[in-house]
């Protein structure tokens, strides 16, 4: 039930996100005073903000936003990710052993500090987010695609192939990387939500995306301001478009979990 | 295991200044562009040539590295540029607050989570054990600054319990220790709430886990009482790994402090590193950032040295 209930809301926000906005098009400036700072009603059933945008329209395009600054940042992480744990797979000995330091090294760093400081150097702006998400979130992928290719290597097809005379750029393309690509779709997809909480964390402190601009980080931003004045929706709302599908997308990855491995499940039901 | 991961710390940070050093020649970034500001129009490229001789910018890449790097090492972090005072005095006068933010939210998030993840264990496939691993994983999904924003307007705005941030009141000069304790409270629990999802889901896993051992049915069938069985055996047998398991959550601890900070405007460090961003102030940042990749580390550290202490094994056999 909450597995159906959870892809039935993915699927519902994937729709508005994909239809609203060319049936509803957004002037991303523009603001209507009359309207401000109005509590959710049938004509703005999300509320309006302090200047008098409607906050339902504004979230959706801010997930819009999000979602494609998060594809393109949690792919970046796969690609460079995805070299790394090659290389590291295929090579092994010392470059393996050195690389897989450097994967150490990186998940010891407190990434939104060093999302900030790239952000900041570079100026506030989405290429910027992708950049600093993609470059401290690549170890996740490295170690999959790692483990994958060490279990791949010993397999007898591989070793066909090797002893078969095949070059080791064709073993890579022909070989380990059909096998791979369903655990990189899978990691860019579990991967994506972290990568719309980093660009809504940075444009929530101001060093995202820029701030006229229709995104959640933004939104929430904004609507602090008028938090204690009583107007709760105009910061609170657009946070649950990062919630919920956040949360969906957990409750899949788990059920799918607990797909994968029975045996766990079986142990839990003891 | 601990002198290897002391060993790790070193060239690590010291890597982490080279990264950092690097990424601020490949930045568009031009400090003497933002000493002078809007001045920069209107002067003459000689001044602006002898403003970069005298801060040492002509020289090879190298050598302002080194200058740098050496100047780290002998505690010299040079001046905020936004704030124009040294950037020791700054962390100095900050970090203290940072420290009490943090410690007092791990110390509710150890205890609050071991609470609640032994309850939902115990009461396995109960409505509290429903309700308790559901909202762990909405909270889970809810990012801190949003939770933090949601407290506020809970309550600071609408039961006016809590004030909504800052050290003290506004219109106390004073630091008064109960003030600072009522400004501290919403901080800490939204810090702490914020991270204590996974804790309380690997406390509830592991306790069922050791439920079901032997020494746990043993326990059971002596006829010792459940509380007895649940505190002094499962538990304590159940938190062993937890200990790495927190030293490995360190980096998400400085990104939550990061948001909780910013949005109660409480006066630590990691709300610094926010507003040194905004200003691009480069000394700051960077031994902000340093600042928070050794906080990292040292609480690895300190995880791996508590775990030998509380498991004879790992002392012993130098496993692990």
């Amino acid at each position: 039930m909450p597995v159906r209930f959870a892809a039935g809301t993915l699927v519902l926000l994937a729709l508005a996100v994909l239809l609203v906005p060319p049936v509803v098009q957004l002037d991303q400036s523009l603001v209507d005073l009359r309207a401000a700072g109005q509590p959710p009603s049938l004509s703005h059933p999300l509320g309006t903000d302090e200047v008098g945008r409607d906050v339902l329209i504004r979230s959706i395009y801010g997930l819009r936003v999000s979602f494609l600054v998060g594809l393109v940042a949690a792919l970046v992480s796969m690609v460079i990710g995805g070299l790394m744990g090659l290389a590291a797979g295929t090579l092994g000995g010392l470059p393996d052993r050195l690389l897989m330091r450097v994967v150490d090294g990186f998940n010891a760093l407190p990434h939104l500090l060093f999302g900030i400081f790239i952000v900041a150097l570079f100026a506030p702006s989405a290429t910027a987010v992708v950049i600093s998400v993609g470059v401290t979130h690549w170890t996740t992928a490295a170690r999959i695609v790692r483990s994958e290719v060490l279990s791949l290597r010993s397999r007898p097809f591989v070793e066909a192939a090797i002893s078969g005379g095949s070059t080791r750029m064709r073993v890579v393309r022909r070989h380990l990387l059909p096998h791979l690509f369903p655990h990189l779709t899978l990691a860019t997809v579990l991967m994506m939500p972290h990568a719309i909480w980093h660009e809504t964390a940075l444009s929530f402190l101001g060093l995202g995306l820029p701030p006229h601009l229709a995104s959640l980080g933004n939104m929430i931003n904004d609507g602090q301001r008028s938090l204690l004045t009583g107007d709760w929706w105009s910061s609170l709302m657009p946070g649950l478009f990062i919630l919920v599908p956040t949360l969906a997308v957990s409750v899949l990855a788990q059920h799918w979990r607990d797909r994968r491995s029975p045996r766990w499940r079986s142990e839990l039901e003891l | 295991m601990v002198a290897w991961r002391a060993a790790f710390a070193v060239p690590l940070l010291v890597t982490v200044t080279i990264v950092m050093f690097a990424l601020a020649q490949a930045s568009p970034f031009d400090p003497v562009r933002q000493y002078l500001g809007e001045r920069a129009l209107v002067t003459s490229p000689e001044v602006v040539e002898s403003i970069r001789q005298n801060w040492g910018l002509d020289r090879p890449v190298l050598e302002q590295y080194a200058t740098w790097f050496g100047n780290l090492v002998s505690g010299e972090l040079g001046e905020s540029r936004s704030l124009h005072r040294p950037v020791s005095e700054i962390i100095g006068e900050r970090l203290g607050w940072t420290l009490l933010a943090t410690g007092s939210a791990l110390v509710l998030m150890f205890a609050g989570s071991l609470v609640v993840g032994t309850l939902a264990a115990w009461r396995r496939g109960s409505w509290v054990d429903r309700v308790i691993t559901g909202g762990a994983f909405a909270n889970e999904a809810a990012p801190v600054f949003w939770l933090g924003l949601l407290a506020i307007w809970v309550f600071a705005v609408q039961l006016g319990w809590l004030p909504a941030g800052g050290l003290t009141d506004a219109a106390s000069t004073t630091i008064d220790p109960a003030d600072v304790a009522a400004h501290l409270v919403l901080p800490v629990a939204v810090l702490a709430i914020s991270q204590s999802s996974w804790l309380v889901l690997y406390v509830r896993e592991s306790v069922i886990g050791v439920l079901r051992e032997d020494f746990v049915i043993g326990a059971r069938a002596r006829g010792l009482r459940e509380r007895t069985v649940i505190v002094r055996h499962a538990l304590r047998s159940a938190l062993l790994p937890f200990l790495t398991l927190l030293g490995a959550r360190m980096p998400e601890l400085v990104t939550g402090a990061i948001l909780v900070e910013t949005i109660f405007s409480w006066p630590g460090v990691a709300a610094a590193s926010v507003q040194a961003a905004l200003a691009v102030d480069f000394p700051l940042l960077a031994a902000l950032t340093l600042l928070g990749t050794a906080a990292v580390l040292a609480g690895n550290l300190l995880a791996d040295i508590a775990y030998t202490v509380a498991d004879p094994r790992v002392r012993t056999l130098g496993v692990g």
